[in-house]
């Protein structure tokens, strides 16, 4: 049952991507889904790569658009460029390929320049620096003749019945690389600097390094997205990737919990569902209460997320309980004092009668009354 | 001539006027337990963040096993054979007791395992992971923690963070354990236990221990030789009884 716990979030993306796919190719997936899906995993794609730097690395980036913007441009310029030349078709899977690596090391090449000097940096300092970056980006590709300015750049577009399902094998691939490094030695070391910086450096960690490895893979990712929007759309414009894009992948990410990964890829996609279908929903006189919606939907997730108050009915009506259900466990988790053990059940209070008599017990002097008189006095 | 595990050369350091450090010299031997102690504001813990590489000393040098230290950053200084706790415990503390251990343990080179390995999960990943954690349940062991390993940290007891940071720091195989005020906030139970407990880790980890308190009773039960500071530079050293009754240390404690 572990095994399964343990990839149920690959399960899941997995299955909806056979799915899915199938109705897209038997024709009943209509394309305006095929496109919201499209959307949703770039969004998951970028929300969980932006969760590693924030919620596990502790460092607040607000220029993740820009990574994107970068492997969008580069990445959709290049395989443009190919077909153009070639004159091979729009969905040829080989370009699709190449244009995806070069998106995402062109990104993840940024994310490391910007690291070098940025990392220094911390906190709200950072934060800043990685804004103005990403100003500077969209700033550049506007005004780019190469990259056709303003105006936007045509890029070569994939066949819309298969790219979803490419997307959710990137999401797969975005999961399982960050996934297998934070549950490993780096990982650890990972959280550790998010933890305690001083205490990590003294412990032989070389933080600039981690740093800089997870700000560049984060990139990276954020130029695989970068790569899958721009084979979503026909034309890539900059504006598109300005700050309010930085900050509103930042909200998913604080959205599904800062160090959850399962968090960030159920608040992408319902962050995603809700941009897109409200203005279907919402028209003509009510299309003013569209953002309205949008920013009370989130106020209560977050007031749900935090509130004292509704502490105990999140414990009860939760993601885990409810897979527990499914998948009974079949030893009492409180009883199990395992690896896998809950360490919550575990007293973390102990009244102040227990301790001052384990005290007594252990010192074992005979009498007990005397002896705490005895070395009170002394002290 | 006799080697000693950490020998400091006329180490200071200034900021701007004030020097809070100027020649101090300390020379320790192999399995001793060394005490470093003085008034508040003697520039005990600057030693410290000086032979750490926190703070880059302005004069002087500094010596592990022989081998020049100044100027290296502060990982490679652990590297090379430096561990410390700190004052006010600085554990990670959304970390489960084991993984706090086993982020010590990372920089050992049988524990070698670099990032495309794990990411790919290649089959070094899974021994070394594998290895780490039954070491650092050995550790833990030790420390009478093992009940605990899978707690937060924070969720601990004092004095069990404590002994954690110390199991913690001598996971990166240090030659030379710096602990500053080990006792401090401990009741006289947990005091005595830990005494013990360092003793345990000079015998069974052959290790040199330098330390910092103001427990002075600790200090003369525990130390083997100190050095007494006040206003940055030494006052005298020797054993315990010597330095403890040398008027100068009277005078610095208590005035005339």
């Amino acid at each position: 049952m572990n095994f399964v716990k343990k990839y149920l979030t690959y399960a899941i993306i997995g299955a909806l991507a056979i799915l899915f796919g199938a109705l897209s190719i038997a024709g009943v997936l209509t394309p305006s889904y095929q496109y919201l899906f499209e959307k949703i995993s770039i969004s998951v794609i970028l929300a969980v790569s932006l969760g590693l730097v924030v919620g596990f690395l502790g460092e607040l980036s607000l220029g993740h658009a820009a990574f994107m913007c970068v492997g969008a441009y580069l990445g959709g310029k290049i395989s443009q460029l190919i077909v153009e030349g070639l004159g091979l078709g729009d969905s040829n899977f080989l370009v699709f390929i190449l244009a995806l690596v070069i998106g995402a090391v062109s990104a993840g090449v940024c994310g490391f320049v910007i690291g070098l000097p940025a990392l220094r940096l911390k906190g709200d300092y950072l934060a800043i620096v990685t804004l103005a970056f990403g100003e500077i980006v969209r700033v550049i590709f506007t005004n780019a003749k190469v990259f056709g300015g303003a105006q936007g750049m045509p890029t070569p577009r994939f066949d819309r019945k298969y790219l979803f399902v490419i997307g959710f094998l990137l999401v797969l691939a975005t999961i399982a690389v960050i996934q297998n490094l934070l549950k490993s030695k780096h990982g650890r070391a990972i959280t550790a600097i998010r933890d305690n910086e001083i205490a990590a450096k003294a412990t032989g960690i070389n933080v600039t390094k981690y740093k800089l490895v997870v700000f560049a893979l984060s990139s990276a990712f954020a130029g695989v997205a970068g790569v899958l929007y721009s084979y979503s759309n026909f034309n890539i414009q900059p504006a598109k990737f300005g700050y309010n894009y930085s900050i509103e992948i930042l909200v998913m990410v604080v959205l599904g919990g800062m160090g959850k990964i399962n968090g960030s890829i159920i608040a992408a996609t319902l962050i995603t569902f809700l941009n897109t279908k409200l203005p279907l929903v919402l028209t003509g006189e009510l299309a003013v209460l569209q953002n309205l919606f949008y920013a009370l939907i989130l106020i209560l997730l977050v007031i749900y997320n935090n509130a004292p108050a509704l502490k105990g009915f999140r414990e009860k009506y939760n993601f885990k309980n409810l897979i527990n259900l499914i998948f009974k466990p079949k030893h009492d988790p409180a009883k199990v004092r395992d690896d896998a053990a809950r360490w919550d059940v575990v007293p973390t209070k102990i009244s102040m009668d227990e301790v001052i008599s384990t005290d007594v017990i252990i010192d074992n002097y005979g009498d007990n009354s005397a002896d705490i008189g005895e070395r009170g006095g002394n002290k | 001539m006799e080697e000693f595990v950490l020998e400091t050369n006329n180490l200071g350091i200034s900021f701007g006027g004030l020097k809070a450090a100027q020649n101090v010299n300390l020379k320790i031997k192999k399995n001793e337990i060394y005490g470093l102690i003085g008034p508040n504001g003697a520039g005990k813990t600057t030693i410290f963040n000086l032979l750490t590489g926190v703070y880059q000393p302005t004069e002087g040098t500094f010596c592990l096993c022989g081998e020049e230290l100044k100027g290296l950053p502060q990982d490679k200084i652990n590297h090379k054979g430096i561990a410390r706790t700190f004052q006010n415990i600085r554990l990670f503390n959304n970390m489960s007791v084991v993984r706090n251990v086993m982020v010590g343990l990372a920089n050992q080179p049988e524990y070698r395992c670099n990032l495309f390995e794990s990411i790919f999960r290649l089959p070094r990943h899974f021994k070394v992971e594998k290895e780490m954690r039954a070491r650092a349940k050995e550790l833990l062991d030790i420390f009478g923690l093992l009940e605990d390993r899978n707690a937060l940290a924070c969720n601990l007891p004092y004095g069990k963070q404590r002994k954690l940071e110390i199991a913690r720091a001598l996971a990166t195989n240090p030659k030379l354990l710096l602990l500053d005020e080990p006792a401090a906030g401990m009741n006289p139970h947990e005091t005595e236990d830990l005494m013990n407990t360092i003793r345990l880790i000079r015998d069974k980890f052959d290790m040199t221990v330098l330390l910092i308190e103001h427990d002075l009773k600790f200090v003369s039960g525990l130390c083997d030789r100190i050095t007494v500071l006040n206003f940055g530079t030494v006052l005298t050293e020797g054993t315990a009884q010597e330095a403890l009754n040398h008027p100068d240390v009277i005078k610095a404690y208590i005035g005339n």
